[in-house]
């Protein structure tokens, strides 16, 4: 197939056409590398964080602390839950975001990429700093880290997880100016706002919402780290301080970094569906508009945290409001991702298995976010296992399965080849269910009163947390076929072409992988993203013209 | 769900139920359109065709915007609904604690400064049902340390590291903890709330049902956090009264000889806190004083 792509243009002659290895291990500002660089260091901290939860859940097959030290325990479910959220798939979301932002609306690079290139390079040593408090005692106060637990419990090891986080937050605000930056102003000519992918959208709410709340935790975080190291008692109530408003400054970040978390995923699966399902999006207006609605309501919720907590009754009724409401935005899309499926011709590929997977276990996590949002019902499950199931099938059941949906998807236009098939759906299969068989039991433990974060438990609680343990197990063996995959399809895969799925959003219509400046021609687009169902290739929907002058 | 012990128990298990069949019926809606969709519209083989362009369709979307946002507020009128009942919004019994808490706060002369500026605020908890202002029958004082529960009857002036109640009486915790959060939770109550240091929390419930009961530490509050339980009894009004009898005798000749007469096996670890426990009545005369 000839298209005005492959024709070379005189003005990249004289740089190279693709990167060499060397290149992703430097201070590059591509932001094609740094996109590459992110997901690669993300997916190591999936493996540290997952070695800590499968730790915690040998140490859980039986009632008794057997296995190690409850301390030690409790090190372990900081460290897993830290890196989850700031080195796992905080990271992975940025690159996404990094990778296919400037592809999708056309643009050479991101706006800043010096800019860009240094929240990268903050990442590794914001997590090296993390493992490295195992050597001076690692945190055991949580991902949390209340005082005045988190200013008892061991203080270097919980100074390093302070600075840590500061390292990552500064990385993840810088990255959040770039796509917003990125976005509004450096779209190709003809794409209008509303032309724009779901994925970008999504970018911009969770980039608004890095923004507004990561400076509330960064503070947070200074303030006890005076209380840590100076003895002040900004939080230590034997001083004076109150400890209840660490908890309003950590959940003013920390319940938006939820949404921070799973935007962009939302994203990944509203340009994954369309594509494998052969449908345009349905409703992508409600879609796009949903995500800023709940970029916003997400700002707005933080006390539900904090039921139990020292809040006043009204509080407790107005967050509950603002929480449910949040179920409205969410439903809106679950319902237009079904509906875009409805009456498709839908790929059973990897990465729509991964979408499928996603909504299916993400529903899960909305209905018991729905009924944790109640008051009354929180006040006997807040700090169970019950939330802990909850929130597991929200970020591991939606966020992860929406990464790699997205991982599947653009592992082609990312590498230049196929991922194999079969090693990609053996991923899935093992997954869906050790995912399911891991959290499922934890609504029911936690319901019958087994509360979260303990070594050790009550006897009668051992049939169920036996079953999370074997379905951990699985998820441990479900990564064997994707790292295997990953090297086998890079080396031995099937060479992709430009556009393998036939899809019509722009990063698909240059080479893949794409040359150094993404595009030998500046794109003009002349369609939506999603105008499938008309039967003509993609070529045809997207008009490339070189026009280097008009620029 | 465990046996619900007290009336709210089972208020509280009536919305969980409602929730239930309403998440039940959405969860089977979506995952029945996933394995339809999965089968029905699957790709067959060699078709290269596209869907019809169907790019969205108004009134189906007002209408699961709509729904969700009715059943979403009749949940929340329902929550708040079972909240009231619960005692949870009472702002005039709030006051009266919060009050209370800068008499009782053992603390020392900053903290009462820090408590003067909190007792204009209200006691955080749960409980008290509005029509029953002055029905409390048994107030009790909750002292939450690492890694125990220490409870204060201040008529007996028994103290003791379980919580023994009489059925059907209402009774009040006023908590406070020693180190760290904690969290006194009651699964069979299904209620909980957070113990905090440097102010007074509340919980008041009314039990039902004779029994044993266990008391979880909900709040991360250490190592052996997971050890952190102890027994709720709720006896029959003589069986109560017995034990009250008992318990009190032993007091007036040595405190600490008491103590160590109530501990149960499980909280003997808990001895040697108790000293510092025995002193906290001497440090708040102390500040009375000053």
């Amino acid at each position: 197939m000839t298209t005005p792509l492959e024709v070379s243009n005189p003005h990249h002659i004289d740089s190279p056409q693709q990167r060499k290895w060397q290149d992703y291990f430097t201070f590059n500002t591509d932001h094609k590398v740094i996109g590459i660089q992110y997901l690669v260091t993300s997916f190591v901290f999936y493996f540290v964080g997952g070695f800590f939860a499968e730790l915690m859940r040998t140490e859980l097959a039986t009632p008794a602390s057997d296995f190690i030290s409850p301390e030690f325990y409790n090190q372990a479910l900081t460290l897993h839950g830290t890196i989850m959220i700031f080195l796992w798939i905080v990271p992975a979301g940025a690159g996404f975001a990094n990778y296919l932002i400037p592809l999708m609306v056309g643009a050479e690079d991101m706006a800043f990429p010096r800019l860009n290139a240094i929240a990268f390079w903050l990442t590794p040593p914001g997590g090296v700093l993390l493992l490295s408090s195992l050597l001076v005692g690692a945190p055991q106060a949580g991902w949390t880290s209340y005082p005045p637990l988190s200013l008892l419990s061991g203080k270097w090891g919980q100074e390093l997880w302070i600075m840590s986080l500061l390292i990552v937050g500064t990385s993840s605000i810088l990255g959040a100016i770039n796509f917003i930056t990125t976005m509004l102003k450096m779209r190709a000519p003809g794409m209008d706002i509303h032309k724009m992918p779901l994925f970008c959208w999504s970018m911009l709410a969770a980039s608004a919402l890095i923004l507004l709340s990561t400076p509330a935790l960064a503070a947070a975080l200074i303030l006890l780290s005076f209380d840590l190291i100076a003895g002040t008692s900004f939080f230590n109530p034997t001083g004076g301080g109150d400890p209840i408003v660490y908890q309003h400054l950590f959940w003013f970040y920390s319940h938006p970094a939820v949404y921070i978390m799973i935007l962009p995923f939302f994203g990944a699966i509203s340009d994954v569906i369309p594509v494998h399902a052969r449908k345009p999006i349905f409703g992508y207006r409600a879609i796009a508009y949903s995500s800023l609605a709940i970029s916003f309501l997400g700002l707005i919720v933080w006390a539900h945290h904090m039921y139990t907590s020292g809040t006043p009754g009204w509080l407790r009724l107005f967050f509950m409001a603002t929480t449910m409401l949040i179920a409205v935005p969410t439903g809106i899309k679950i319902f237009s991702w079904c509906a875009t499926m409805w009456g498709g011709k839908i790929s059973l590929n990897s990465a729509m298995l991964f979408a499928i997977g996603f909504v299916s276990s993400f529903v899960i996590g909305g209905i018991t976010g729905v009924m944790l949002a109640s008051v009354p019902l929180d006040i006997h499950v807040h700090d169970t296992y019950f939330v802990v199931g909850h929130f597991h099938y929200v970020l591991f059941g939606g966020s992860v399965l929406g990464l790699f949906a997205g991982f599947y998807h653009w592992f082609p236009k990312m590498t230049g080849k196929m991922f194999n098939e079969t090693l990609g759906r053996m991923h899935f299969i093992l997954t869906f269910i050790g995912l399911n068989l891991t959290f499922m039991p934890m609504h029911e433990l936690g319901l019958l009163g087994m509360n979260r974060r303990i070594a050790l438990y009550d006897p009668q609680f051992q049939p169920l947390n036996q079953l999370s343990t074997w379905g951990a197990y699985l998820l441990a063996i479900s990564s064997l076929p994707l790292v295997i995959g990953v090297f086998w399809s890079i080396f031995k895969g099937e060479i992709a072409g430009d556009n393998p799925w036939n899809s019509l959003t722009l990063e698909w219509q240059t080479s893949s992988p794409p040359p150094i400046l993404n595009f030998d021609t500046t794109p003009v687009v002349v369609k939506g993203p999603y105008e499938y169902g008309h039967n003509h290739s993609s070529v045809e929907d997207v008009k490339l013209i070189d026009a280097p002058q008009s620029l | 769900m465990p046996i619900a012990a007290s009336d709210e128990a089972e208020v509280i298990d009536g919305i969980f139920d409602v929730m239930m069949t309403i998440g039940t019926g959405l969860f089977l809606l979506v995952q029945g359109i996933l394995l339809y969709c999965m089968v029905r519209f699957r790709r067959r083989k060699g078709d290269t065709t596209d869907g019809p362009p169907i790019e969205g369709n108004v009134p189906l979307e007002i209408l699961w915007t709509a729904i969700p946002a009715v059943v979403v507020f009749i949940l929340a009128i329902y929550s708040f609904e079972v909240y009231n009942t619960m005692g949870g919004l009472d702002p005039h019994a709030a006051h009266d604690v919060g009050l209370h808490a800068h008499h009782s706060a053992p603390m020392d002369q900053k903290n009462m400064l820090a408590l003067d500026l909190s007792s204009k605020d209200l006691a955080y908890g749960l409980g008290v049902p509005s029509e029953s202002e002055d029905q409390v029958d048994l107030k009790v004082k909750v002292n939450a340390m690492q890694y125990a529960w220490i409870f204060n009857y201040p008529q007996g002036g028994i103290v003791t590291g379980e919580l023994h109640v009489p059925v059907g009486k209402t009774v009040e915790l006023e908590m406070e903890a020693n180190d760290v959060i904690h969290a006194f939770w009651l699964p069979e109550f299904r209620i909980k709330q957070d113990v905090i240091p440097g102010r007074v929390t509340e919980l008041v419930f009314t039990p039902n049902k004779v029994g044993q009961y266990p008391i979880v530490c909900a709040e991360l509050c250490g190592a052996y956090h997971g050890g952190m339980k102890t027994v709720l009894y709720v006896q029959s009004p003589e069986d109560y009264q017995q034990w009250l009898k008992d318990n009190t005798v032993e007091k007036s000749e040595s405190t600490e000889t008491q103590k160590v007469a109530n501990a149960s096996p499980e909280t003997e670890f808990l001895l040697p806190h108790v000293k510092s426990l025995g002193l906290l009545p001497e440090l708040e005369q102390l500040h009375l004083e000053h």
